[in-house]
């Protein structure tokens, strides 16, 4: 059973990384998110499609503006990620998901990064950093697709 | 009832005071999510409010409301698509300080006409626009709901990903 972390940041990001749910039918998955908040209704949605959280884990919220929680939050997904030891890592972002990749690669993680449909006119910032470490890059917007970095396979609505 | 939400970062005075205003003069009941409130952040005065929810609060409150007012942001777009809910949105502006950039003026450009997605341009837009959506609102809306995932070509990619062999 392959054994996959999903993380991203509350709020968009997260409601966009549930919508991917039935991608991951079958695995082993441990969800992560900056917020402890989803735990209760993530464990219901997933079991009313007959799987199991594997483990629910909240990090450090933060944001390119508030430098200490950033590194907390960093070090916080690192220790996630040495601790479960995922074999296929997938985001959304933001922050989170960047430092997620970064210590998945390390590790010898297969890793993805969705980048959010909110950045429709350009990639978000965090995508634009993580995009390059990840195996799989994609944008939900046909008009940011570069060839494959950022290919583009269709968007979470 | 309306649901005012604004996301779970800054606060967003511009919105709130232009909902406050038109909850001034309406009996309508609205409640207001209005983020993490700075010391000098505008506090409305005709509809109680809180700086969060929870999950399952704001679901319950959306699932009660005839119509979601908010920011534009992806969170409020999808919430208010699955529930079937009419959403107004106003984007929030770098240029005054509400974001870190300006992808909600892009966010609301391109999801404007959906069924069910509407854009105020500015603040002085609101008050007349949700009278306009209250019309037409009906209590109990039927139909307009999204399906809870992602298009199955996305799905697909990724459930691809996850057990190709490297």
């Amino acid at each position: 059973m392959k054994r996959v972390l999903v993380i991203s940041s509350t709020g968009g990001h997260w409601v966009q990384l549930l919508r991917l749910m039935p991608a991951w039918d079958g695995c082993e998955v441990h969800y992560a998110c900056t917020s402890p908040d989803h735990e209760e209704r993530v464990r219901a949605a997933v079991a009313a499609r007959g799987q199991a959280v594997a483990s629910y884990t909240a990090v450090c919220d933060a944001n390119r503006w508030t430098k200490a929680k950033l590194v907390r939050q960093m070090l916080e997904v690192a220790a996630l990620v040495l601790r479960v030891r995922p074999e296929v890592i997938l985001t959304t972002g933001a922050s989170a998901g960047y430092f997620a990749i970064r210590a998945g690669k390390l590790l010898g993680a297969r890793t993805c990064w969705i980048d959010s449909i909110a950045n429709g006119e350009e990639l978000s910032l965090s995508g634009e950093r993580a995009g390059p470490h990840a195996d799989l890059f994609l944008t939900q917007w046909p008009e940011l697709q570069r060839g494959d970095r950022p290919g583009y396979s269709g968007s979470i609505l | 009832m309306i649901f005012l939400t604004v996301g779970t970062q800054e606060p967003f005075d511009r919105l709130v005071r232009a909902v406050d205003a038109w909850a001034a003069t309406h009996d309508v009941p609205v409640f207001g999510q209005l983020g993490r409130l700075a010391a000098d952040s505008y506090l409305p005065r005709h509809f109680p409010f809180e700086s969060f929810v929870s999950a399952d609060e704001f679901q319950e409150r959306l699932e009660a409301s005839r119509l979601l007012v908010g920011h534009a942001g992806m969170g409020s777009i999808i919430s208010a698509l699955s529930a079937g809910k009419p959403l107004l949105m106003m984007a929030r502006r770098a240029a005054l300080g509400e974001h870190r950039n300006e992808h909600q003026l892009a966010t609301a450009a391109r999801f404007a006409g959906r069924p069910g997605l509407h854009v105020a341009a500015d603040a002085q837009a609101v008050p007349d626009l949700i009278d306009e959506l209250l019309a037409q609102a009906s209590p109990t809306p039927g139909g307009g709901q999204i399906s809870p995932y992602a298009s199955p070509e996305l799905v697909n990619a990724i459930r691809d990903f996850i057990h190709q062999r490297r």
